[in-house]
């Protein structure tokens, strides 16, 4: 055996170009001009409501701009419900799958690839496969916004999907208690390793006022949220209440922003996306 | 003798919710010791909180990884003499729920699963897929609750059902599965949960509390049932 004596320098040259081939090189999706990601560390916070209405708001504002919605959450996927869609996709001629579309809103998810009740057990090993055929295979056309729907927790789905596209930011939803609050930092936690700016947070489910009296009740606590971007140094997008209406018309598949414009609820949902676009814009300026 | 394993590794909640959010793991002849809730060790507690330096990191592992650290929580904690062991699951049917039911399965009888839900159709869309998972993988399902079922007005006393109500019952009835029971939204057991303090000491009149017990209860007849 003959062995050849090589530098430190040499190893370690070696050990970065093998960590370098590692990871997935992050390229853009054909057509999409900047990602938006809806996470939140905690399941249950009204992420899936929060990113339809997102995106339903960041057209109300400005009827010019062409958004998107990509349901990452592969175990729990609610936006078919949320966007009254359903179906199989179709497939184009460069066998692409074609978003199912409601209210002006492509939208692909992996609720329409499988049955209603079918579960997706799955290792994280297909799921990344899986993501990356809704990432790429979509036949997205010209989207100015592609709002991603992330499944709840820090793991694989999460990890797939920031190594493989360039992000232009996170908004990370919670509700105000501070069971919430604790997995939201960790969610910021993680897109901060993986260098994914964040845009801020969204407090959800913020207060209920009672529909016979008008009685406010902070049922999920008082405005943790703010006091958690003030450490994260992040901004509050805005504070949405809990009101009957949005989940009455979200489980109608009528999202409350198309369904109830001149609602209180709509206008702070509105006001979110006006805050997403200027964070956008401060970030890239 | 009741002992809670908190597999939810991205979000682990229950070492705070009981009031144990700071403490280590320590190691003895059998493996490793579960956190007490008191001195009577009437709960154990098993959570990656315990383990890591700041409970409030973010966990960012992918599934092989929580796969190994559950097959260790499973074998290598020294649980001692149990009447029951709660697993506390993520959301989803992802790693850790396989992990958590191939490795329990090799050393324990797993008597079967509740599933909760609030009851608007986007959480029992979930569940369903749920209740299929535990079908596919031979897991009896011990029965579903409702959780957040109607909010009383402090004030007025008016019943709002701010998430829709009945949704678990019939889901329930829908998939032939036992309806436990329905948890109200209750600001109490939210502000009790949050700084760690026991609501059914603090709180035994609630209709929360009634609701609760009524839970465990036909849980438990269940259980000495089978």
């Amino acid at each position: 055996m003959k062995y050849t004596s090589c530098s430190f320098h040499d190893v370690s040259e070696r050990q970065k170009q093998h960590m370098a081939r590692g990871l997935p090189k992050q390229k853009p999706i054909a057509g999409v001009k900047q990602v938006i990601v809806v996470a939140s560390g905690k399941g249950g916070v009204g992420k899936s409501t929060t990113a339809v209405n997102l995106a339903l708001g960041l057209t109300a504002n400005d009827p010019s701009k062409t958004v998107g919605i990509l349901d990452a959450d592969v175990y729990g996927p609610s936006v078919p419900k949320l966007m009254n869609l359903k179906g199989n996709p179709e497939l184009t001629d460069s066998n692409l799958m074609r978003p199912l579309t409601n209210f002006g809103i492509p939208c692909m998810s992996m609720g329409f690839l499988v049955e209603d009740v079918a579960p997706i057990v799955w290792r994280g090993l297909m799921v990344m496969s899986a993501i990356e055929k809704l990432l790429r295979q979509v036949d997205w056309g010209l989207l100015d916004y592609l709002v991603i729907d992330m499944p709840p927790g820090t793991g694989d789905v999460q990890l797939s999907i920031t190594q493989n596209i360039p992000i232009a930011g996170a908004v990370i939803v919670s509700t105000p208690q501070d069971i919430a609050l604790l997995d939201a930092r960790r969610g910021a936690e993680m897109f901060k390793k993986v260098n994914v700016p964040v845009l801020g947070l969204v407090q959800n489910m913020s207060v209920f006022q009672c529909p016979k009296c008008n009685h406010q009740t902070h049922i999920f606590g008082d405005d943790g949220a703010r006091a958690l971007a003030e450490t994260l140094g992040v901004k509050v997008l805005g504070d949405i209440p809990l009101h009957l209406s949005i989940r009455e018309m979200s489980d109608r598949g009528q999202p409350v922003v198309v369904a109830s414009p001149d609602s209180p609820e709509a206008e702070a949902y509105r006001r979110v996306a006006a805050a997403v676009v200027q964070r956008l814009e401060e970030l890239s300026g | 003798m009741v002992g809670i394993l908190d597999v939810d590794l991205c979000g682990p909640s229950i070492p705070r919710m009981l009031g144990v959010g700071r403490q280590e793991v320590h190691q003895c002849d059998s493996g490793w010791v579960p956190v007490y809730t008191d001195a009577q060790k009437s709960l154990a507690l098993m959570s990656i909180g315990f383990l890591l330096e700041d409970p409030d990191e973010a966990v960012v592992w992918r599934g092989p990884k929580k796969t190994a650290l559950i097959g260790q929580f499973v074998s290598d904690v020294a649980w001692g003499e149990l009447d029951v062991l709660l697993v506390d699951t993520p959301p989803g049917t992802s790693d850790e729920h396989l992990a958590v039911l191939e490795n329990l399965k090799k050393q324990h009888k797993v008597d079967g699963a509740i599933l909760v839900t609030t009851p608007q159709a986007v959480s029992t869309g979930d569940v369903r897929r749920e209740i299929t998972f535990c079908k596919k993988t031979g897991l009896s399902i011990l029965g579903i609750v409702e959780n957040m079922s109607g909010f009383v007005c402090p004030h007025c006393s008016e019943c709002s059902n701010i998430f829709s109500k009945g949704g678990g019952e019939e889901l329930a009835k829908l998939t032939g599965s036992i309806y436990l029971g329905a948890v109200p939204l209750d600001p109490l057991l939210c502000t009790s949960i949050e700084e760690g303090k026991d609501f059914i000491q603090t709180f035994p009149d609630s209709a929360t509390f009634s609701a609760i017990n009524i839970i465990a209860q036909t849980l438990l007849t269940c259980l000495q049932n089978s």
